[in-house]
């Protein structure tokens, strides 16, 4: 029973190809398959971004001491649909000096890569589209393409205020890119292999990454550079919307600017779910099926990111570039050699070796960067005693 | 018409030219991105509203960027004039009291208070006691209502996502409904008349200032503990936009900004108008001028205003609300004549020196109306703070400054 719980989405497909392989000649049945497995995810996104508009929008609103959309249908649960046909059916407004074919494929081009992140996060065990044996590489090579194409949508808008968010956009995505893969360069030295699966799989039995110093550490880093890659609160420069009113997507209405959203949203679950793959164990977990684990996983890292949104003020150009160069870069590289410690020395030694390091590496980063680390301040009085 | 009569305002020494300084800089700051360049780069002049998320209204800043680096700020205003000035001076005297209300929307009373002040000093009209008392309450209400929605915000204008600005709000709420129970209106009051008050506020009107302000405190703890000490919100407003102190005083700044860059002025205490020499209060003074500065002089300030308005719960007495003359006039306006004259009536309103200067002809109009708008002449100062910072900084300077677009172009 467990068994099929926990397989029910490969049975699925196993059961759906049985049911077509009569009808079909064998080249055609691989390709049923392959396209399967396409389909899953092509819907898979979309959905997942509609309803994690609605999830954002219900969470900041019960921070914010209100209800969040509950007009349509259910508890809100149409709300996304309503805003899809609203989006659809908007004006398309290009502007006159716009670069037009530019400013065209920029929102579409910006949401095939983060669709194709999808085919290597392993949803559960043996929920995988393909099981690369670059796994990661595969990810953060395609992550890094959305920069290319915020800056095209920036550029192709002949807007001061889309250059603006362009120019940020960039420096700052490339800037979080050398922690990022910095940060997960260690698991891979740990576990071998690029491969999503053979991470996951390593960390079979509460062996997750998270609990090992160096995974701590590895962790935070790869999910703060997680959180900058997407442009999220308090990272959230290039489309800050109380200095550049909306940064890259400014000259973008109705469908495209809806797919600049899907594409934030699509990186936001990718990034959580890789996150979650990495040091959290992906699908590993006791009782529940383990599809099940890793959307719990999941959506505890994106309830986190949500949370940053309702909460936290957004960092300065230099302060976000001071946080990634001066204090995430030199910890990922410490980190990169606590994880090599530890894979040379003995069992309970190592432990203890590389807790210190990590300890005293970040005690280090503090002091280093103290002068820029604000300070408390009191006041005085005048007229104290009238 | 004579002079204004009031004693002119501290000096800076030596004597501080604010033109030559900003160009100095300006210069400076040229000289210094030509020397820099080992690449050709262009500015970049981007034009900050009227239409902008975070111009609190109407109003436009001419930016010219070096990357992201301010090189040049010209503020431009006047999308809001609706001539007020001009149409006070073609109504009755109480006829305009309305249109204060418009001045600065948020703190209708204070604008209120500075009229009706304005004028009494210029028709020399007695405020009973009770009057007195309900105006300080009032006022210190006001300040409330201010200071909450300015620092909220202010984050806002950080990049919080509208949580703070709708806590403040919740608070806001409590203090607007007060107000219309006892004015009929939440935000546009037109509460006070020439000699007192419009009516006499209702029995349940001390308890409930006593919950608001058995509230508050706890509402500021819970806001300071999460607003001041975090991390982002200091290094965002820790030395930004720095205002010295000659700076500030010869550019004519008042209110918060002006006790935050260290200058110990404030209009209750000098002129101890009204009534508010009798209430014990501190004034909290700033070091640096800068934007942290200028956020938690108002958090103090607000803890202030409850000590005042507790003094004055206390204290507050029975009689009258409105003078004789005073209910006279305000049946007909238009009968009500100042003697010839000028004056100049000032109150601490919660953004500065809000002053009303009159002159009268002996006619039921006024001769001539102005007011001095603390909005409008803090923000002449916002190239000076903004040069040299980044982008950024410069919407979170704006916020500090505490303006509200009605009052500026008026």
């Amino acid at each position: 029973m467990t068994e099929q719980a926990d397989q029910i989405f490969v049975l699925a497909k196993k059961a759906l190809l049985n049911f077509l392989s009569p009808f079909l000649p064998d080249w055609a049945a691989v390709f049923a398959s392959i396209l399967v497995s396409i389909g899953a995810i092509a819907v898979f996104g979309p959905v997942t971004m509609m309803y994690l508009t609605l999830l954002e929008r219900k969470l900041v609103g019960r921070i914010q001491n209100r209800y969040g959309p509950n007009r349509v249908g259910f508890w809100g649960l149409l709300q996304p649909i309503a805003d899809g046909i609203k989006m659809l059916t908007k004006e398309d407004i290009v502007p006159a000096k716009a670069d037009k074919f530019a400013h065209f494929l920029a929102p579409i081009a910006i949401v095939v890569p983060a669709l194709l992140i999808f085919s290597v996060i392993p949803f559960g065990r043996g929920m995988i589209a393909v099981d690369l044996s670059i796994g990661i590489l595969f990810f953060l090579a395609l992550s890094s393409t959305t920069t290319i194409w915020i800056f095209v949508a920036s550029w192709a808008s002949r807007n001061k205020f889309s250059l603006l968010g362009g120019m940020r956009s960039v420096a700052q995505m490339i800037s979080y890119e050398i922690p990022m893969v910095l940060s997960i360069v260690p698991v891979l030295l740990v576990v071998g292999s690029f491969s999503t699966v053979a991470i996951v799989e390593a960390q079979s039995g509460w062996h997750w990454f998270v609990f090992t110093p160096w995974g701590i550490a590895g962790f935070l880093i790869f999910f703060l550079t997680g959180v900058a890659e997407v442009n999220r609160t308090p990272f959230d420069l290039p489309e800050g919307e109380s200095e550049i009113v909306a940064g890259f997507h400014t000259e973008y209405s109705g469908m495209k600017f809806a797919l600049f959203y899907m594409a934030e949203f699509m990186n936001t679950f990718s990034i959580s779910a890789i996150v979650a793959t990495a040091y959290l164990g992906g699908w590993q977990g006791p009782w529940l099926p383990s599809w099940v684990w890793f959307f719990i996983k999941t959506y505890a890292l994106i309830f986190v990111m949500m949370w940053f949104r309702g909460t936290l003020p957004r960092l300065r150009v230099d302060q976000l570039m001071g946080f990634a160069w001066k204090f995430l870069l030199p910890l990922a590289l410490i980190n990169l050699l606590i994880a090599g410690i530890w894979l040379k020395l003995e069992s309970p030694k190592n432990y203890l070796v590389a807790l210190v390091m990590v300890i005293g590496s970040l005690m280090l980063l503090y002091w280093a960067n103290g002068p820029e680390i604000p300070k408390k301040r009191t006041y005085r009085y005048a007229y104290e005693n009238e | 018409m004579g002079l204004l009569r009031f004693p002119p305002p501290v000096t800076a020494d030596p004597p501080f030219c604010l033109a030559d300084a900003r160009n100095d800089r300006q210069v400076a700051m040229e000289y210094e991105l030509k020397e820099s360049q080992t690449l050709e780069t262009q500015t970049l002049e981007v034009s900050l509203g009227p239409q902008h998320p975070s111009t609190h209204g109407v109003f436009r800043m001419d930016v010219v960027l070096d990357g992201e680096t301010i090189m040049k700020l010209k503020p431009v205003m006047g999308y809001l004039h609706r001539n007020h000035e001009k149409l006070a001076e073609n109504m009755s005297w109480l006829g305009s009291m309305p249109f204060t209300d418009r001045l600065d929307y948020i703190c209708s009373m204070t604008n209120n208070f500075a009229y009706a002040l304005a004028v009494e000093k210029l028709a020399n009209l007695e405020v009973p006691e009770r009057a007195q008392y309900i105006r300080v309450i009032m006022a210190e209400l006001t300040r409330l209502v201010n200071h909450t929605l300015l620092i909220g915000f202010l984050l806002n204008d950080l990049g919080a996502f509208f949580t703070p600005v709708l806590y403040a709000f919740r608070e806001r709420e409590k203090i607007l409904d007060l107000f219309e129970a006892i004015a009929g209106s939440r935000m546009m009051c037109n509460y006070f008349r020439f000699g007192g008050v419009k009516l006499d506020v209702t029995s349940d009107f001390i308890p409930r200032v006593r919950q608001i302000i058995n509230n508050y405190p706890k509402f500021l703890d819970e806001f300071e503990k999460l607003l001041s000490e975090n991390e982002i919100l200091m290094a965002r407003c820790q030395n930004v936009g720095i205002l010295p102190k000659e700076l500030a005083v010869s550019a004519g700044v008042t209110g918060p900004m002006l006790r935050a860059s260290g200058v110990p002025y404030d209009i209750r205490k000098i002129d101890g108008y009204s009534i508010y020499n009798r209430f014990k209060f501190r004034v909290p003074i700033g070091e640096k001028g800068d934007v942290y500065d200028r956020y938690y002089m108002r958090v103090l300030e607000m803890r202030e205003s409850i000590k005042i308005l507790d003094q004055a719960i206390k204290e507050i007495p029975d009689g009258e609300f409105i003078s004789k003359v005073g209910a006279q006039g305000a049946r007909t306006p238009r009968g009500f004549k100042a003697p010839k004259g000028d004056a100049y009536g000032r109150i601490e309103a919660p953004k500065g020196e809000l002053g009303f200067y009159l002159v009268s002809d002996g006619t039921p109009k006024p001769y001539r109306y102005h007011v001095r708008s603390p909005s409008f002449i803090n923000l002449t100062i916002l190239e000076d703070m903004c040069l040299g910072q980044k982008v950024a900084d410069a919407i979170v300077i704006l916020g500090s400054i505490d303006i509200v677009l009605g009052e500026v172009d008026r």
